[in-house]
């Protein structure tokens, strides 16, 4: 077999194009799951039972169900109902969605972990539950929900490759474009391999410096 | 004499954890001003009745009356949580282990009552906190975080934590048990000076010294009742009940 050089320098520029989608579309779903994921898991952490109820029935079913099926879900059944969106925000929403219900449980699970003598030196000073939350449980949360945060916002980045069965142009989808018109898959997905891998490279040494940056007390 | 009405009366508490009875109907009156302490073998419910005080553990039946209040009751229906807040809110609480904020220094520790619940601007709330600081001898070290105090100077901070809310009464929950032996005695310094300026409190504790020297009256709880109450020199000097002797009997190479 015989390496095909070409295809390679032919692809790395339109491969590059892909990237950035791809960074596009994990940035805004990022953005958008953290919010999800916030107001979901402070949801989870209220008094209110169904509230609760709804964010367990919202993250059970995320948990439980593929990835890929949950992008059909959005960009195939949702048109059925009256709401279509455009493949980009389709993908971007079911990313969005998927990333929200993890990062709820990693924003319930760093609150609970903090010490149970905080909530109650807080309330012994006449807090609030709501006030506990805020001013003594949520500060003290943030650092240990970041190692978590960056794991699966990386988790999220190699995930968008499952756009392109909807046809996001993104990276996954530009190499099987290529591929499609020079059949050189070896060339082309051992590329795409490299380009994920050096992604994720940035991105895992960004968080490690993100983590070391954090206060400590 | 006319005896004023005690400012902090509990009648008939009772608490029980998956069926065991921990608190059998307590009652007890405190007066303003009064230092109390209460003493007991582990598992008699001392630290209990105290968190049932100020609801930091429900108590299943009784009143808890403080000030002019009725813990969780508002007239005569139940309190909402911003009531029992603030209801809360009357009494301070030390914790055995401090439980200071530690993303917070010393000083954000004792303003943030003040800031957040009583909603003083910052400066007033962080005068307040400079203040309760100095009273127990931190002044220099409020910038400090607390995992840059000791053991000692953490409670005093939690101490001063407490003053800050201005409350009626302030329960002590071991004060001293989770610090080293040195530091032990700057703590109980500090209750002292404060039960000589006249604070009432409530002190669950194993320092028999302080119990003896420094409490208006001891209480001794066993088996989840006040088994037995007095001065200091009643109880310490003519024990009535079996269990109080014996549980005398075990201290004395240390008290």
């Amino acid at each position: 077999m015989i390496f095909d050089w070409n295809v390679v320098w032919y692809a790395m520029p339109l491969l590059a194009h892909g990237v950035v989608m791809t960074l596009q579309v994990s940035i805004v779903a990022g953005v958008l799951g953290l919010a999800i994921g916030l107001v979901a898991g402070l949801a989870s952490l209220s008094s209110f039972r169904l509230l609760r109820g709804v964010v367990r029935g919202y993250v059970d079913f995320i948990r439980g169900t593929p990835l890929l099926i949950q992008i059909f879900l959005v960009f195939f059944a949702l048109p059925v109902v009256g709401v279509r969106l455009p493949e980009y925000w389709a993908g971007v929403v079911a990313l969005a969605v998927n990333s929200g219900a993890y990062i709820s449980e990693i924003v319930r699970g760093s609150v609970g972990s903090v010490e149970k003598g905080q909530a109650e030196a807080a309330l012994s000073i006449g807090m609030t539950r709501s006030g506990v939350l805020w001013w003594v449980l949520l500060p003290q949360a943030w650092r240990p929900m970041v190692p978590p945060l960056t794991n699966d916002l990386i988790t999220l980045t190699k995930n968008s490759s499952l756009l392109s069965a909807i046809s996001v142009y993104e990276l996954t989808r530009a190499g099987q474009a290529i591929i499609a018109t020079h059949f050189a898959p070896f060339e082309i997905y051992l590329l795409l391999a490299l380009y994920y891998y050096l992604l994720i490279s940035v991105l895992s040494w960004a968080s490690r410096r993100l983590e070391r940056s954090l206060p400590q007390w | 004499m006319v005896i004023p009405p005690a400012i902090l009366s509990a009648r008939g508490v009772r608490k029980a954890y998956a069926g065991k009875v921990v608190l059998d109907g307590i009652d007890l009156d405190v007066q303003q001003g009064e230092a109390v302490t209460i003493i007991g073998a582990s598992g008699s419910g001392k630290t209990t009745f105290l968190r049932c005080l100020n609801w930091l553990e429900r108590p299943d039946a009784g009143t808890i009356r403080i000030d002019t209040q009725v813990m969780g009751r508002t007239g005569s229906v139940v309190a909402t949580e911003r009531v029992l807040a603030a209801q809360r809110r009357l009494f301070g609480f030390v914790f055995q282990r401090f439980n200071l904020f530690p993303h917070l220094t010393a000083l954000q520790n004792v303003a943030l009552g003040p800031r957040r619940v009583l909603g003083q601007g910052r400066e007033a709330a962080e005068a307040r906190a400079e203040r309760e600081l100095r009273r127990v001898q931190l002044g220099e070290h409020m910038h400090k975080r607390p995992s840059q105090l000791s053991g000692g100077q953490q409670q005093r901070v939690a101490i001063a934590r407490a003053l800050a809310m201005e409350p009626r009464v302030i329960l002590f929950d071991e004060p001293t048990s989770a610090l080293d032996p040195e530091l032990v005695q700057e703590v109980l310094d500090t209750m002292r000076a404060l039960a000589s300026e006249g604070m009432t409190m409530l002190v669950v504790t194993h320092e028999m010294r302080f119990a003896r020297h420094v409490a208006d009256r001891v209480v001794f709880m066993a088996d989840g009742t006040i088994a037995e109450q007095g001065t200091p020199e009643a109880l310490f000097g003519a024990p009535a009940d079996p269990r109080l002797q014996r549980f005398l009997r075990h201290l004395e190479p240390s008290a």
